[in-house]
């Protein structure tokens, strides 16, 4: 690869075409663009200044005829055949052995799932904590294994140069290793309805694993960040509550949390009682124990996956749907 | 030299230009053009409607345009821009440069270079002609129906959820399809079976090379359009799970059917100007076109390549490394023939006597815009680049330096080359080049700035942008009002010649191919006798004379001009 790009070509001009490189991927993505467009710049001078000698040169002048020349020349046709051809296989192979790279997701690499929807990106991080803003450590691989809810979807890092659609129906892969510690504007390159392109976020690339540990920790320390109704609103959505129990009246899988709390319940064992903060947590750390009367006993336990403060918040949550 | 003597016509016996009978005057009444069956009236109507969809199309490109002078609102709100450049992208490509050259140039032309009275199927072209009309009503109805939002591609599960007239602008789509197959059919049947005495394969002027190669490419693409436009609509209507994942289906198989037909389409809008510019180059420059053969193959191989490389639209959606290495290889293959096409050009002109006329500047300007256009597609060829570059402005860019720069130029070559035998009039050269220069400076000024704003980052299909790409875009727009005063300008010098222009001779700029042998505009039968062919491109076979203020044959210098002019039979 390197035998074709001289490295003094890697960086040339990347503020005028490009933005700032950020991965590894973009250098030699870089390059390649700078071959390409050195060899068709030199075509380009070479044709328009061909045609603009002949302009000026064989114009029109009165009594003077065109000169008869040859009508063909194998010679000259069979060079002009052969070498561009020569020149694009070239081309091909540089951009080949790039884009292997770009699409070969290392194997140790630090794994974080992308949900595409009309019109937002959704980045889930290894301990289930979920953002709208994806956030890297420097200096490390980062695989984004995508899907998305609804239409067509491109995730784009301009500064990475990396791009993949998310299609709907089927996982598709980006990987990039950032180079550069900084923010990235992070965007929709398939058009996909009314807000396309408010479909922008951006990627924070930390400095360290440490940065981004710390990072990760603090945002998805949620009870520090949010009072209880959000917190709680957060695992309602995050742990799969939002499935089967709706927040407007209709009963789905289970009852609608909508003026739950402080009513009255009937179970399925015949005995009622009022859903009160102790009833609620009982429902979310044994939910076969009492059964509302009409629902079939499907819930599963939650016991060790939410801790305590985690459930306060959610009864704060159902507590405001009145 | 015979005088060519019609014993019906009272007024036979007077020499053909004295009687002033053509085919835009051999009869009147609307009905006589709505119901003609003459290939020229034809064209004619085909060039209308062309004309119109561009200035519709320009009108939409021109709101997109100053909607992005700024990230903020200016005219419209998203739902409306997202309408609009699907209709402008739509109703370029199916209503503007895929008939333009081949629709409304080759059915007016094709014949006459023949040597013929008309196409092989004269009633099956006006059939051709209404189903055109028919399609365009249909788009047009999508605009009024609820807009239509899907970008021209169409892509699923977007086309599939989206609430806008989809399967209004999709039947409209497969009405025009068949009106573009039964054109290609015809032309091949006419190009096989109507070729003049002494017309052999090789001795074709490139021009009909050029139609052919789109012809083929007509009828074989073309269906599989039709095919997955009825799929999309049975989709929308039934929900059977073709496309939509949420049914099962699978929306990069739309990809695949889509591009199947569409890539193969960007060469029936590229060829024909391509075979126009061959005969403008040749004509104008007064020089025997260099290199016949290799141009006259590499229509056809394009024509074959053409169906290869269709992946190369996809190289992010999702497909498998190895299709991605193949397409990309197998994509650089088309390049070489529009290589090989333009180095003739440049030889052709060699040692010429070049005149810069308003159709040579137009030719010229063609080489210009193409080498740019074909050139950047080599970046979107290459795989490494192609990823940062897929759905961007740079692709906005090479796209349009393709297709509106080189075939729209080519169609106003052809427009402004042809001019004189179509209407009978002589236009205003110098205001035919200020607005050629218009169009010139206006086009490189709109699309040569989103090369960079693709590399810089901004995607295609946005509404709003970043901050830091406003200069670019307002170079771009104004860019686009300078395009679209310059255009219609020429539009305003060619109709201003049709009331006052000079008579124009048979064969006002020298050409040697068998269109410029009948008399300016023709005949409503073109010719009276078949014409003997010989070689297009021996431009020495005809000299100026002062009086006509045309070419004649050589041979006939001093002898009676007229009854040459009329026809190319000069033994009879
Ligand atoms: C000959 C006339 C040509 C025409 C009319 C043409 C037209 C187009 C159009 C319409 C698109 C955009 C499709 C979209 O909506 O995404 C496109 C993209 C593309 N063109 Fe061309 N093109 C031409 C020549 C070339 C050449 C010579 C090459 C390569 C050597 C090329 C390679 C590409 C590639 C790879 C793409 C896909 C880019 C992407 O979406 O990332 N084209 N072209
Ligand atoms: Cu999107």
């Amino acid at each position: 690869m390197k035998l074709f790009i001289p490295n003094m070509l890697a960086n040339a001009d990347a503020g005028f075409w490009f933005p700032p490189q950020g991965s590894t991927v973009a250098e030699h993505s870089d390059s390649v663009y700078f071959f390409i467009l050195y060899v068709c710049t030199f075509f380009f001078v070479l044709i328009v200044s061909l045609m603009v000698l002949f302009m000026v040169k064989y114009r029109h002048r009165p009594g003077v005829e065109a000169e008869k020349t040859s009508t063909h020349n194998l010679t000259l046709e069979l060079s002009w055949s052969v070498i561009p051809t020569l020149l694009t296989i070239v081309m091909f192979w540089v951009g080949f052995t790039g884009y292997i790279d770009m699409r070969t997701p290392p194997s140790d690499s630090y794994d974080i799932n992308v949900i595409a929807k009309k019109w937002s990106w959704a980045f889930q991080y290894p301990n289930g904590w979920i953002e709208s803003e994806l956030h890297i450590p420097k200096g490390e691989n980062v695989t984004l294994t995508m899907a998305s809810d609804d239409v067509i979807h491109s995730l784009w890092v301009p500064a990475f140069r990396t791009k993949m659609d998310v299609v709907p129906g089927r996982y598709t892969q980006e990987w990039f290793k950032a180079t550069r510690a900084g923010e990235y504007p992070l965007m929709c390159a398939e058009y996909c309805g009314q807000k396309h392109s408010n479909m922008i976020s951006k990627v924070v690339v930390h400095e360290t694993r440490g940065d981004f540990d710390k990072w990760l920790q603090q945002a998805s320390d949620i009870h520090k960040n949010k009072s209880p109704v959000e917190a709680g609103e957060y695992f309602y959505k995050s742990r799969g509550c939002i499935q089967c129990h709706s927040l407007d009246g209709t009963p789905k899988n289970g009852p609608t949390f909508k003026g739950l709390f402080g009513s009255e319940r009937k179970f399925a064992d015949g005995s009622t009682g009022v859903a009160d903060k102790n009833y609620i947590r009982q429902s979310i750390l044994e939910p076969q124990s009492q059964v509302v009367a009409g629902f079939r006993p499907i819930m599963p336990t939650f016991k060790g996956q939410l801790t305590d403060q985690d459930i306060t918040a959610i009864i704060a949550f159902i507590e405001a749907q009145k | 030299m015979a005088t060519v003597v019609d014993s019906s016509d009272p007024k036979s016996n007077f020499p053909i230009q004295y009687r002033e009978l053509n085919y835009l005057n051999c009869s009147s009444g609307w009905k006589s053009w709505f119901f003609t069956l003459d290939h020229k009236r034809i064209g004619i109507m085909y060039l209308i409607g062309v004309t119109c969809s561009f200035f519709l199309g320009g009108l939409f490109a021109v709101l997109l345009r100053t909607e992005l002078l700024s990230p903020d609102r200016v005219l419209m709100g998203p739902d409306s821009y997202n309408q609009m450049f699907t209709l402008h992208g739509a109703i370029m490509t199916f209503l503007v440069i895929i008939p333009g050259v081949p629709a409304a140039i080759g059915n007016i032309i094709l014949p006459v270079m023949l040597g013929a009275k008309d196409v092989a199927f004269p009633r099956m072209n006006l059939g051709s002609f209404y189903l055109w009309m028919f399609g365009a009503a249909f788009f047009l109805a999508a605009i009024v129906l609820g807009g239509l939002d899907t970008g021209w591609t169409f892509y699923t599960p977007y086309s599939v959820t989206t609430s806008t007239a989809v399967i209004t602008a999709l039947l409209g789509v497969f009405i025009l399809g068949f009106s573009s197959i039964f054109t290609g059919l015809n032309f091949i049947v006419t190009i096989h079976t109507m070729r003049p005495p002494g017309m052999t394969w090789f001795k074709m002027p490139l021009f009909l090379w050029a139609l052919y190669a789109t012809a083929l490419i007509q009828i074989l693409a073309t269906p599989v359009l039709g095919i997955t436009g009825l799929l999309l609509i049975v989709e929308r209507a039934f929900h059977i799970g073709i496309f939509d994942p949420a049914l099962g289906g699978d929306p990069v198989l739309f990809q695949h059917f889509f591009w199947f037909y569409s890539h193969p389409a960007v060469y029936v809008m590229i060829l024909p100007a391509m075979g126009v510019v061959s005969e403008v180059i040749a004509v104008h420059s007064r020089k025997h076109i260099f290199g016949y053969r290799f141009i006259a193959y590499s229509s056809i191989a394009i024509a074959m390549f053409g169906f290869l490389v269709w992946g190369h639209h996809m190289f992010v959606s999702g497909q498998s490394r190895v299709v991605a290495v193949i397409f990309s290889a197998i994509t650089f293959s088309v390049s070489i023939p529009s290589a090989i096409k333009v180095f003739n050009w440049l030889t052709t002109m060699y040692k010429g006597s070049i005149r810069f006329t308003t159709a040579m500047c137009y030719g010229l300007a063609f080489i210009f815009i193409f080498s740019i256009g074909g050139l950047t597609g080599l970046f979107l060829a290459t795989l490494a680049t192609d990823v940062h570059l897929h759905d961007t402005y740079f692709v906005v860019a090479h796209f349009h330096y393709v297709m509106m720069g080189s075939s729209l130029v080519g169609l106003f070559a052809a427009v402004h080359h042809w001019w004189p035998k179509i209407s009978g009039k002589m236009f205003s050269e110098f205001w035919g080049r200020i607005a050629c220069l218009g169009v010139f400076l206006g086009f490189n000024l709109t699309f040569f700035p989103q090369f960079l704003l693709g590399t810089r980052g901004m995607p295609r299909r946005y509404y709003t942008y970043l901050e830091e790409f406003q200069g670019l875009h307002i170079m771009s727009t104004c860019g686009a009002y300078l395009l679209g005063l310059s255009s219609a300008l020429m539009a305003g010098v060619l109709i201003y010649s049709v009331y006052r222009g000079k008579k124009a001779p048979a064969n006002p700029w020298g050409g040697a191919s068998l269109e410029w042998q009948c008399s300016s505009p023709p005949p409503h039968n073109n010719f009276d006798h078949p014409p003997l062919a010989g070689d297009p491109y021996i431009m020495e076979s005809v000299v100026y004379n002062e009086e006509i203020g045309g070419y004649v044959p050589v041979e006939c210098q001093g002898d009676n001009k007229q009854s040459v002019t009329a026809s190319g039979d000069k033994e009879a």
